[in-house]
């Protein structure tokens, strides 16, 4: 993806644009928001991060505004250090995709990014989601694995969804709440983890490979490698 | 003249101008202008109503009078009226009467007064002057008339006691008056004096609590008045802040205490192994342990300041109707799978239809706070409820649990920051959780209690009232408020810390 990077403060740029880079993605940098608007309104971009506070008179805020104002649906991030709720609010009011609080973990990030990014190509209506030999049929809400049908609660339903559409990606317990209980609240001690190992013993014990992948200090991710 | 605004007086006229620039003195000046206003239309009434009803009787008979002696003249000549005016002061039926005929040489024929009234004009109509009758000098009203042929007639009556009864009514007016202007002046002092009192009370609790006096209220006289009204709000106010402040200590001890042991610890294992360490291999493990350790640092640090947020109220803006009867089914929902693993049964009864007013993510955090701290503590092949009913204006959430429970004097510290129960020493938590849940109920003008099994049975019921209505009138005010007028304090800083996800914090059950 070709990513703007609006950010003020030097080694958080460094450390992302580093990490993205690493991660496939092409970086553009701004370091305030008159060249952060600038560029965004001239360049095509599949995604923006976007601080809140930033110098050169324009914050985040009013840059997202403009930029939506000129009619531009470009995805963004906000990252900012402003974490009341209070912020969080005028932040996603303003036009914004989503938004994550420093201090962060860059494979949220980067999950989060890649999730975004994905939103934003839109598959357009899928009736079906797959990976190696499981089989999702969204209209009949059966779920195949190789073959055999397996019985699973809504949510456990709407968990294996989301992690499907998001496949070979990292999903974050955070992301998880949020996407599949939709409650925006702090996940508790292991509460995703007992709910993502329940869906594991119905998809993955007694098939030959595991499909759900637990990633280190990270979260998880739905993955074929055999 | 007085109609336009005067430009504001200098400063430094003392006294004067402070007496006149106060509440107490204008109350009382709008009060004299008041009476004045009343005494002054009062007298117009009495004197309309007394002396001006006599005046206009005499005016009657003396027109009465003058045709009579217009028809004598006519019938009779000068001599009938002569005649007549010696029977009708013979007669003497009111001795006020007075007469006074001159002939065409200007001499009097007939009548009690002595001379033609000085400025009277011959065809005079109720005219008020000084006349002279019977020896005596008063003050006639008087109708005078040419009579033909040369005489000249005056008809009248003597109104010295009218005038009299005039200038009375005129002097009350005038002395109350006075009265009332001084009364108000004296009542205005008073009011002035009072109000004084009432307000240095205020203002001398206030000047000490800005002397860092926190201690300090306002008196409240018993009176039950708008004053007291005042001062119950205002030491309603000063009692959250003083809760605030202790907050704000306590946030200061934590950090202080409970957060640099953590810190303290990394930093000693992060130095161990920059020293210690035989290969990369374990350098790496090293930091990973390192930044885990960081992130449950910074959880910790998030924690505390959220509850700060939440505390200070100003996060009523994520305030929407919900239905909690969702929201706990979502939750049970959330930790039934939790509990099983746990070999706990999680039952969870909540009837349906309970709507309310609130910040749902919150919510959501409080009752999953209760569940967690609930199931972490009851022992395999327990039970854990989750029950809620609606109660007038409240709403009731109960989770019980069959857990070792706390002693009953231990129960209001549950909630304090950092609190850690006896029994609970060896279990994961930060401490936070409940004190969380409690900042929760308080935004949703709730409380938060712990009880004991009814029956007397093991286990710890944590009771959560809300209201579940709108949030009260003068709250929503204060908002309102706010909204217009953002406090320096609500707005964001760029030194502001990150507030985020709070980390699974316990106490105890």
């Amino acid at each position: 993806m070709r990513i703007l990077l609006v950010e003020d403060d030097k080694d958080v740029s460094r450390f992302i644009a580093k990490g993205l880079k690493e991660s496939g993605h092409v970086i553009d940098h701004a370091d305030n928001g008159r060249d952060g608007l600038f560029l965004a309104a001239s360049e095509n971009y599949d995604l923006i991060v976007l601080d809140r506070m930033l110098p050169g008179g324009m914050d985040g805020l009013r840059l997202l505004e403009t930029l939506r104002a000129t009619g531009s649906k470009v995805p963004v991030l906000f990252l900012s250090a402003l974490a009341q709720v209070d912020d969080r609010v005028k932040g996603l009011k303003a036009g914004g995709d989503d938004y994550l609080t420093k201090p962060f973990a860059f494979t949220e990030l980067l999950a989060r990014i890649e999730a975004l990014g994905r939103r934003a190509r839109g598959e357009g209506p899928v009736t079906r989601l797959a990976i190696a030999d499981l089989e999702m049929d969204l209209l009949a809400r059966s779920v195949k694995r190789a073959g055999r049908t397996i019985e699973l609660q809504p949510r456990e339903f709407r968990l294996l969804e989301f992690l499907l559409r998001n496949a070979g990606q990292v999903v974050t317990r955070t992301m998880l709440l949020e996407a599949v209980w939709d409650y925006h609240f702090d996940p508790q001690t292991n509460v995703i983890d007992v709910h993502v190992s329940r869906l594991r013993q119905k998809i993955d014990r007694g098939f030959g490979f595991p499909l759900i992948h637990t990633v280190r200090n990270a979260g998880y991710m739905l993955r074929a490698d055999q | 003249m007085s109609t336009g605004a005067h430009p504001p007086k200098p400063e430094g006229d003392g006294a004067l101008h402070r007496l006149v620039r106060s509440i107490g003195f204008r109350i009382a000046a709008l009060h004299a202008v008041l009476l004045i206003a009343s005494g002054a239309a009062l007298g117009a009434f009495f004197w309309w109503n007394t002396a001006g009803y006599l005046n206009r009787q005499v005016d009657q008979s003396l027109r009465k009078d003058v045709a009579l002696m217009s028809a004598r003249f006519d019938d009779g000549g000068v001599d009938a009226v002569v005649r007549t005016i010696a029977q009708r002061l013979a007669e003497g039926s009111d001795e006020e009467e007075v007469f006074l005929l001159i002939g065409p040489d200007g001499r009097s024929i007939a009548g009690n007064l002595e001379v033609w009234p000085a400025g009277v004009p011959v065809d005079a109509q109720r005219i008020e002057a000084p006349i002279r009758h019977d020896g005596i000098t008063s003050t006639g009203r008087l109708y005078a008339m040419e009579l033909g042929g040369g005489y000249r007639l005056i008809v009248g009556r003597d109104v010295a006691n009218r005038v009299r009864l005039r200038e009375l009514v005129g002097d009350a007016v005038l002395y109350g008056s006075a009265l009332a202007v001084l009364l108000a002046g004296l009542g205005g002092a008073l009011v002035q004096r009072v109000l004084q009192r009432r307000i240095d009370q205020v203002a001398v609790t206030a000047v000490a609590i800005g002397h860092g006096d926190l201690s300090r209220r306002v008196p409240l006289t018993g009176a039950d008045d708008e004053f007291d009204e005042l001062a119950r709000t205002f030491n309603g106010m000063l009692d959250r802040i003083g809760g605030l402040m202790d907050g704000v200590r306590q946030v200061s001890n934590a950090i202080a205490h409970d957060l640099r042991t953590p810190i303290a610890r990394t930093r000693a294992r992060l130095e161990e192994s920059l020293r210690d360490a035989g290969g990369e291999g374990e350098l790496r493990a090293a930091m990973e342990r390192g930044i885990a350790e960081l992130d449950g640092i910074i959880a910790v640090f998030q924690a505390i300041l959220r509850i700060a947020e939440i505390e200070a109220g100003a996060r009523r803006s994520a305030f929407a109707p919900f239905d909690l009867s969702t929201l706990l089914a979502d939750a049970a929902e959330l930790y039934e799978a939790v509990a099983e693993e746990k070999d706990v049964r999680l039952e969870a009864a909540p009837p349906a239809g309970l709507g309310m007013v609130g910040d749902r993510d919150l919510m959501l955090q409080a009752v999953a706070n209760l569940l967690d701290n609930a199931i972490k503590f009851t022992p395999a092949g327990g039970l854990v409820r989750l029950t809620a009913a609606r109660r007038g204006e409240t709403v009731e959430i109960v989770v019980a649990d069959t857990g070792p429970g706390i002693p009953e004097t231990e129960r209001p510290r549950v909630t304090e920051r950092f609190y850690r129960a006896e029994t609970s020493r060896g279990t994961p938590g930060s401490g936070l959780g409940l004190t969380l849940v409690e900042a929760v109920a308080h935004l949703h003008a709730g409380t938060l209690d712990f009880e004991g099994d009814p029956a007397g049975g093991p286990g710890l019921r944590a009771v959560l009232r809300l209201a579940c209505g709108e949030v009260p009138r003068l709250v929503r005010a204060a908002d309102a408020q706010r909204r217009r007028a953002p406090s320096l304090a609500a707005e964001p800083g760029p030194g502001r810390l990150p507030v985020g996800a709070a980390p699974g914090g316990q106490a105890s059950g």
